[in-house]
């Protein structure tokens, strides 16, 4: 337990440095168990408050129970919702079968970026954790983007002693990563010790599968598990040897590290 | 919606977690090394090496286990490792997260990042190359960034054939330079990471090691932080009011707090009682905290404090000063600038500051500190002892007592550019007062009446606004002014001319006794300000101008009144003819104003804007909390 404390102290910091430095700041949510770990984090930073906007990229293909979901804890707890979407891509019919690098820039990547012209936020606060894929592995926890959103691997700023980028040139922004430092089995532990609500997708329901990651309906694949409690899913993860993002179709090949640096999450 | 069962038996079997860095020169094998832990304790993901052995095969190079860990593809094409990746390995109850620092001179920064955030270091060097220049740097910094536990890996002993003797001598080179950094390994261990000797198995050709594998010596490596046992230091990182509570957060960086603590301000020198520790999600709330905490706390006082200052307990404050001397190493990309004003950022703390003195380079090679330099370019990758003088005072320990209230980066406009550890504070011109300041605040016996209530009351805080400039410049006129409009809105305020002290308080003091007339000018100053009022002040009687006056600069005088009345907010106003620009800096500057009325309102929406002066009576006025 005590390893899950000094993950969240780290975290809470890195939210309380964000919220002093940024004007104008917007955090993800996708309503996942990462994200949602996220904004319960930023609840322990803020005494039961969040005080920014949560963004939600709607690319339409979401699991609709996802929506529910999110549109619930929205209410309950009063959190300012903003929704954006791509949806000229979409008019224009926009869909995996198109490629599924093409889909996810279109709309996800895109759609952020619409978002951000739009709302002008200087600070987006994202779930995405290292251990999840090797090019989240190389981030820092304030990652700078410039004006087209473009990630420069080469050339990440240095990040010592909880020191953190904290001033941009006009037209860009930065990118704020609490979780960098979780893993997935984190994730659960926590969940488990606050007691955190996540939706149960996550969970074997009878047929003898569950969601490991969630994303867009056609590109988000289940595995085979029978894990139907939170402590089931800690002792499927501390054995299994598969990747957790194994099915999530837009990781294949070098998929990851072109989209991450035009801007995905 | 799920929830999880909170009567689930207790399955979590992590004892706790730690941060390792692998640092060295370039190509001495680190991204290796990883690779080989990862895949000998069976803990990579399932295919993982036949996808990259398969990728090898196709590209016709030769598998390496460095590959599993460079993700970019420029890292895999160049063999070379850009930057810092975060590896996740758990082992024997303990969660590691394993930090693979680029080796490469030119990535430095990255590498500087990954040890940052380590506790501990294994630091690899080649056994055919020996020591290197880059070995000594890497050992240099990792001292300056605080990693105290290292275990030196001699790696590619195949390569010499596992020589014990060639072994012993690198060993002997090795500790000999780390014993000048006051470093101890806490291991030095021979192994091949390409063939896996002494990585997560003992090596059969080099049985006469004696001691542990790479693996087993991670195991050695102590996560316990004496932090905790040390006295408190608690940045303050923001202060909050959602709701009806005012909570101030931080971290705690050392020792303890509980509730019903007194705890000290530094360096505004307020003081206080911990009411509450508060936590979300957290049933029965908590009484006491300790180091690496994050945490908010509320006091039994609402008293005006601003993030930056350091808590501590009263027995044990941190130093104050402007200036300090320091060993930094510079990332910037132009050579560090002594003309150039920095930022420097000290915990929560961020104040202007320069470079007074560069004094040498620090070289890994020479390291003693008694070398005569003459070169004093600090470029990019170099370490050099040097004096940061500060804007305004802060708050700070050395950096042999306390870590992370002894270290600072410099900002270069938007970029953070070099790492510090402060090794001297520097008295500055102001020491003496600010210790007088200092105590004199401590033994401070006030009323139930806080300077919350009265500036409530007011509607406005306590300040001084200080009229400077040269003689006949309308000073005293554009005060009167100011102390007229005031009172006639009902506000509390005073005119306070330094001459009335000359005839009465200093009459035994000589005319060219300035600093004593400055100080006492700057006590009564204190003394006003402590019943609410809004001071408004010449300084015409310390300035040169004229006759029997002092011959002090302005800025000198304006500072010495500073550090008495502090932290009372000071606004200075500089009146003159001519449209030479000043020599001493001002929060507002006029030019041989002709209409008064008009000067004095702009001198009250300065006051309004700074939060010292509220829109309108009888509001509490908007205090800024925060720089």
């Amino acid at each position: 337990m005590r390893h899950l404390r000094q993950l969240e102290d780290q975290s809470v910091y890195i939210f309380r440095e964000a919220y002093k430095h940024f004007d104008n700041l917007g955090m993800l949510w996708s309503m996942g168990k990462d994200s949602t770990v996220l904004l319960w984090l930023a609840r322990k930073a803020f005494f039961g408050h969040v005080p920014f906007p949560l963004l939600h990229v709607d690319t339409s293909y979401k699991i609709p129970s996802m929506i529910e979901y999110r549109d619930r804890l929205a209410r309950e707890w009063r959190l300012n919702l903003v929704v954006g979407q791509n949806k000229q891509a979409l008019a224009e019919g926009m869909n995996h079968e198109r490629g599924r690098v093409e889909c996810c820039t279109a709309l996800k990547t895109n759609g952020l970026k619409l978002l951000l012209e739009e709302k002008g936020y200087t600070g987006i606060i994202l779930g995405v954790r290292a251990d999840e894929e090797s090019t989240r592995a190389k981030e820092r926890y304030f990652s700078p983007r410039d004006k087209n959103n473009d990630w420069d691997f080469r050339d990440q700023p240095p990040e010592l002693w909880d020191q953190f980028k904290t001033s941009f040139p006009p037209n860009t922004h930065i990118r704020i990563h609490p979780l960098l430092d979780w893993t997935e089995i984190n994730i659960w532990e926590y969940i488990k010790l606050e007691n955190i609500p996540f939706m149960d997708l996550y969970l074997n329901r009878g047929d003898g599968t569950r969601y490991r990651s969630l994303g867009c309906a056609p590109c988000t694949f289940p595995i085979k598990s029978t894990a139907s409690t939170v402590d089931e899913i800690i002792e499927e993860l501390r054995a299994t040897k598969v990747a957790e993002r194994a099915g999530r179709a837009q990781d294949e090949g070098r998929g990851m590290e072109l989209l991450r640096k035009d801007g995905y999450m | 919606m799920a929830t999880c069962k909170t009567d689930a038996p207790e399955t979590v079997d992590v004892r706790d977690r730690m941060n390792i860095v692998i640092v060295g020169s370039v190509d001495h094998g680190k991204s290796t090394l990883l690779g080989r832990l990862y895949a000998d304790t069976g803990t990579l993901p399932e295919g993982k090496v036949e996808k990259i052995q398969a990728i090898c095969k196709q590209q016709g190079k030769e598998f390496e286990y460095a590959f599993l860990f460079d993700a970019f593809l420029e890292e895999q094409q160049q063999g070379v490792t850009i930057d810092t990746a975060r590896t996740f390995f758990q082992w024997a109850g303990r969660q590691y997260i394993i930090i693979d620092a680029p080796g490469h001179k030119e990535f430095l920064k990255n590498m500087i990042s990954g040890a940052a955030r380590a506790e501990a270091a294994l630091l690899l060097i080649d056994a055919l190359e020996g020591v290197k220049d880059q070995s000594k740097r890497h050992g240099l910094l990792l001292s300056m960034l605080g990693v105290k536990q290292v275990t030196v890996v001699v790696n590619k002993m195949d390569l010499v054939d596992y020589s014990r003797e060639t072994f012993a001598l690198i060993e002997k080179e090795y500790r000999a330079f780390l014993s000048q950094l006051d470093v101890t390994p806490q291991f030095v261990i021979p192994a091949s990471a390409k063939r896996g000797d002494n990585i997560a198995t003992p090596s059969p050709q080099m049985a006469w090691h004696t001691g542990p594998t790479v693996l087993e010596s991670l195991a050695q490596f102590s996560s316990e932080s004496e932090q905790a046992e040390q006295p408190l230091r608690f940045p303050l990182q923001d202060v909050y009011k959602f709701d009806a509570r005012r909570i101030l957060t931080g971290r705690i960086a050392s020792g303890r707090l509980k509730v019903g603590d007194q705890v000290v301000f530094s360096p505004s020198n307020k003081s206080a009682i911990v009411q509450t520790l508060e936590a979300f999600n957290v049933d029965p709330p908590p009484t006491q905290a300790q180091a690496g905490q994050s945490l908010g706390i509320t006091l039994d006082e609402q008293i005006f404090v601003e993030r930056g200052e350091i808590v501590s307990h009263e027995g044990s404050l941190p130093l104050v000063s402007t200036t300090f001397r320091a060993n930094l190493f510079w990332l910037g990309r132009r050579p560090l600038d002594m003309e150039k004003s920095y930022l420097v950022r000290l915990a929560t703390h961020e104040v202007e500051c320069r470079v007074a003195a560069i004094h040498r380079i620090v070289d890994a090679d020479n390291l003693s500190l008694d070398q005569q330099q003459t070169n004093t370019v600090v470029r990019r990758n170099e370490v050099a002892d040097v004096t940061i003088q500060a804007k305004a005072p802060l708050a700070f320990d050395l950096y042999t007592d306390f870590e992370t209230t002894g270290r600072f980066v410099l900002v270069d406009d938007y970029d953070v550019s070099g790492g510090g550890i402060i090794t001297e504070m520097v008295a500055d011109r102001e020491e003496t007062l600010r210790i007088e300041a200092r105590q004199r605040d401590f033994a401070w016996i006030t009323g139930d009446v806080t300077l919350a209530d009265r500036a409530k009351h007011y509607g406005h805080r306590a300040a001084l606004v200080l009229l400077i400039g040269p003689d006949t410049t309308g000073k005293t006129f554009l005060a009167k002014k100011m102390e007229s409009m005031l009172v006639a809105e009902g506000r509390h305020v005073y005119m306070l001319d330094p001459e009335n002290l000359r005839r009465g308080l200093d009459a035994d003091l000589q005319e060219g006794d300035a600093r004593e007339m400055i100080r006492r000018y700057g006590e009564v100053a204190r003394l006003l300000i402590d019943t609410g009022v809004l001071l408004i002040s010449t300084t015409n009687s310390f300035t040169p101008s004229t006759g029997l006056r002092t011959n002090l600069p302005a800025d000198q005088v304006v500072e010495a009144i500073r550090t008495l009345v502090h932290p009372a907010p000071v606004l200075t106003v500089y009146m003159s003819q001519e449209t030479t620009p000043s020599s001493i800096e001002a929060d507002l500057s006029f030019t041989g104003p002709e209409d008064f009325t008009r000067t004095a309102h702009d001198v009250l929406a300065a006051l309004k804007q700074k939060g010292i002066l509220a829109e309108t009576i009888g509001n509490q006025p908007v205090f800024q909390f925060s720089i």
